[in-house]
């Protein structure tokens, strides 16, 4: 009986793992196919491979929209950190003044939804003269992730033993030693964790993206959307951007992967 | 404290200095002689064409560069909307809809191409199909000139109609549509007997959805903005609509618009179609149609109008707010030219030519040989509908699928949605139109005099 229960719950698994995939598997095999092999009823398991539609895609000029986003994201990435680290240390292990009440502004900063703000940032971007500006851009994204970012970093923070704090404070540890040398080391997988996503957020944005630039400095989602041909075959060559647009962040998943289970496993503990 | 002071004033210089670097970075620029044009544009196959040949004017115009951001259609709408309206001035020339182009004319958003167009003496502004042409203008000034242009037609597939023992006519009526797609389907010889747009969206089911209603006598609105929706005429036709899908249409019909039904047709999955007259150009290629050379063209069906069919297209226009008019009008004069339809048949071959924006177009031997399937009945089309009073009744604006109001996006969508949920059996075809009537009458109200 256990037996079965336990070759039970590992085939659910792989059938649950398999749903979550396919789309993405779909996704890749597309990428490969012709548009006619791609637009066929029913849709074709075996075909003849082409690298055509990356072609197409690099021929449109990927490349610089993909630096765009990498710049975008990694800066705004490194830029939250910054800002979140202090910020959510002062929030957990040197509580300040009135914790909660800062909290509870960080988060509410998140309560408009992008759309009922826009215009006034694009007006402001516009007075500024900086529009279509890939620095703008990526203070905004470092603007829109900080609240999380030091929601998650204060979970994290919390879980840190208040006796190891204590014991470097008696070593004679100061301020900077007892966050760099102490406290930091224990709460690495919870700063990859925040890390990764704030980079997954500021690479898949798509609203401020699509309106607040053009050409110079416009990223990868809307430069996708791109391919979506409202009089024709489509599919295919969508497929092909949309891979190289996941790689970077499968990649930066999976290299981050030990650490990141840890620090979801982390934050989840209370 | 002292020391958090200084922190404080080291701080808001950095923040004072980078603000004011990128400032300074955005405003470098090239040297004023040369120009860069930027232009928005939708992703479809007439405009990656453009892209592939401006280097042509490029040589011509050392000077002018353009930089083409293609966008997808609705992305197009709200990037465009934005820096028009917002005087932003980011894009020298856009690509608008025909929907769009009379409303921004009159908000004094788009500049008048009047002069240009009439201070070329080789542009020939008369050969512009004149539907298209009336539908760019208002108070006969110009605000856009096609490079694109459509109708919707009938596209059928003579060899299944012909084993279901049917015919269709040059001037098809509904009926007669129905009656054919109902052979198909009842002796199995497709899936479905024809394909329709259910896809909620004022551009994607109310699109033929509307041209329906029109020639069944219905209308969004009367003479004096008082709502249509759901007089009795618009629900026959949206009825008539529901029960053919129901009886001989695809399968889950509300997910299907151009894309899907293309698909559908080109597998042999379904008999006819009834959609953009572009459609035809892409099921005759036969490197990706296998169908091409098997189909049959026919006038859009009709009910209780002589014609129907829609009238769209994709123009090119230049923002008031572009810092780069002259230049913007000569890259729109070019590529809207009949120098450049010579250009993208000699280079890129002739069934690549843009349709339905000139006259002269359907004149050109080569083209009239290569699209000889499709090209007679598009400008027959084209030529014969009327976007001024498309359907039995006269109405207070110019537009076939559409009503040139900002409201009826939203308008088009929600009751598209209604529709659509009583397309999928969710809700009954009155409930849907009852509450459309509320939501249309909303719109209509803020034009009343």
């Amino acid at each position: 009986m256990r037996r079965f229960k336990s070759g039970l719950t590992t085939t659910i698994t792989w059938i649950l793992v398999l749903l979550f995939f396919f789309p993405i598997a779909w996704m890749f095999m597309t990428a490969f196919k012709s548009e006619a092999d791609a637009a066929s009823i029913p849709p074709k398991f075996f075909f003849t491979p082409t690298l055509d539609q990356f072609q197409i895609v690099f021929d449109r000029g990927m490349g610089s929209f993909l630096l765009n986003s990498f710049t975008s994201s990694i800066a705004s990435t490194l830029i939250v950190l910054l800002l979140a680290i202090p910020a959510a240390y002062a929030l957990s292990i040197r509580p300040v003044k009135k914790v909660q009440d800062s909290l509870f502004f960080f988060i509410s900063t998140r309560f408009m939804p992008v759309a009922a703000s826009i215009l006034p940032i694009f007006f402001i971007l516009k007075f500024m003269g900086l529009l279509d500006n890939i620095t703008a851009l990526t203070f905004l994204y470092a603007a829109m992730n900080l609240p999380i970012a030091v929601w998650m970093m204060r979970s994290f923070f919390n879980e840190v033993p208040m006796e190891i704090i204590e014991a470097a404070q008696i070593d004679g540890a100061n301020f900077r030693t007892e966050l760099v040398k102490v406290v930091l080391p224990i709460v690495v997988p919870g700063i990859a964790a925040v890390a990764l996503i704030c980079f997954i957020f500021s690479w898949n944005e798509y609203f401020m993206a699509l309106l607040l630039t053009t050409d110079t400095a416009r990223t990868t989602p809307p430069f996708l959307a791109s391919f979506v041909d409202g009089r024709g075959q489509f599919l295919a060559v969508l497929s092909a951007a949309s891979t190289i647009a996941v790689l970077p962040v499968i990649i930066a998943g999976w290299a981050a992967q030990k650490q990141l289970v840890r620090g979801l496993a982390m934050g989840a503990v209370k | 404290m002292l020391l958090t002071k200084k922190r404080a004033l080291a701080l808001s210089a950095i923040l004072a200095t980078s603000a004011l670097a990128l400032t300074g970075c955005s405003g470098a620029g090239g040297a004023k002689q040369d120009v860069t044009l930027t232009l928005a544009t939708v992703s479809n196959p007439q405009m990656k064409d453009m892209e592939e040949l401006k280097g042509e004017f490029e040589s011509a115009n050392p000077s002018i560069k353009v930089n083409f951001v293609q966008m997808e259609e609705g992305d197009l709408r709200a990037a465009v909307t934005a820096d028009v309206a917002s005087g932003a001035g980011q894009y020298d020339i856009v690509t608008v809809g025909a929907y769009e182009v009379p409303q921004w004319g009159a908000n004094g958003w788009l500049q008048d191409l009047t002069p240009a167009l009439k201070a070329d003496a080789t542009y020939d502004v008369e050969d512009i199909l004149p539907p298209v042409r009336d539908a760019l203008s208002v108070d006969g000034k110009q605000y856009a000139v096609p490079f694109y242009g459509e109708s919707s037609i009938l596209m059928y597939n003579k060899e299944m109609l012909a084993a279901a023992g049917v015919t269709i006519s040059n001037n098809p009526t509904w009926q007669e549509v129905a009656t054919a797609a109902q052979a198909v389907k009842d002796q199995g010889i497709a899936d479905s007997g024809i394909c329709l747009r259910g896809k909620p969206g004022w551009g994607d089911l109310f699109a033929p959805l509307t041209t329906v209603v029109q020639t069944f006598g219905g209308s969004w609105y009367d003479m004096d903005w008082n709502a249509q929706v759901n007089s009795p005429e618009f629900t026959e036709a949206v009825t008539f609509y529901k029960d053919l899908l129901a009886n001989a249409g695809q399968a889950d019909p509300v997910s299907y618009s151009f894309t899907e039904c293309l698909n559908l047709l080109q597998e042999g999955k379904t008999a006819m179609w009834y959609d953009a007259s572009v459609a035809a150009s892409i099921l005759e290629d036969a490197k990706t149609s296998k169908v091409a050379g098997k189909m049959g063209y026919a006038h859009a069906p009709t009910y209780k109008t002589a014609e129907s069919g829609w009238l769209w297209s994709w123009n090119l226009a230049v923002p008031e707010s572009s810092k780069n008019k002259e230049a913007a009008d000569k890259f729109v004069l070019w590529a809207t030219s009949k120098d450049y339809q010579q250009l993208v048949g000699k280079t890129l071959g002739w069934t690549r030519v843009p349709p339905g924006a000139r006259i002269s177009t359907y004149e050109i031997p080569e083209y009239k040989e290569a699209a000889a399937a499709f090209a007679p009945i598009t400008l027959e089309v084209m030529s014969s509908v009327n976007p001024s009073q498309p359907g039995v009744n006269p109405q207070p604006w110019v537009g076939i699928q559409y009503v040139t109001i900002p409201e009826f996006q939203d308008v088009g969508n929600q009751v598209a949605q209604l529709v659509a949920d009583a397309i999928a059996g969710r809700i009954s075809v009155a409930d849907a139109l009852n509450k459309g009537q509320e939501i249309a009458q909303k719109a209509g109200d803020a034009h009343k005099k």
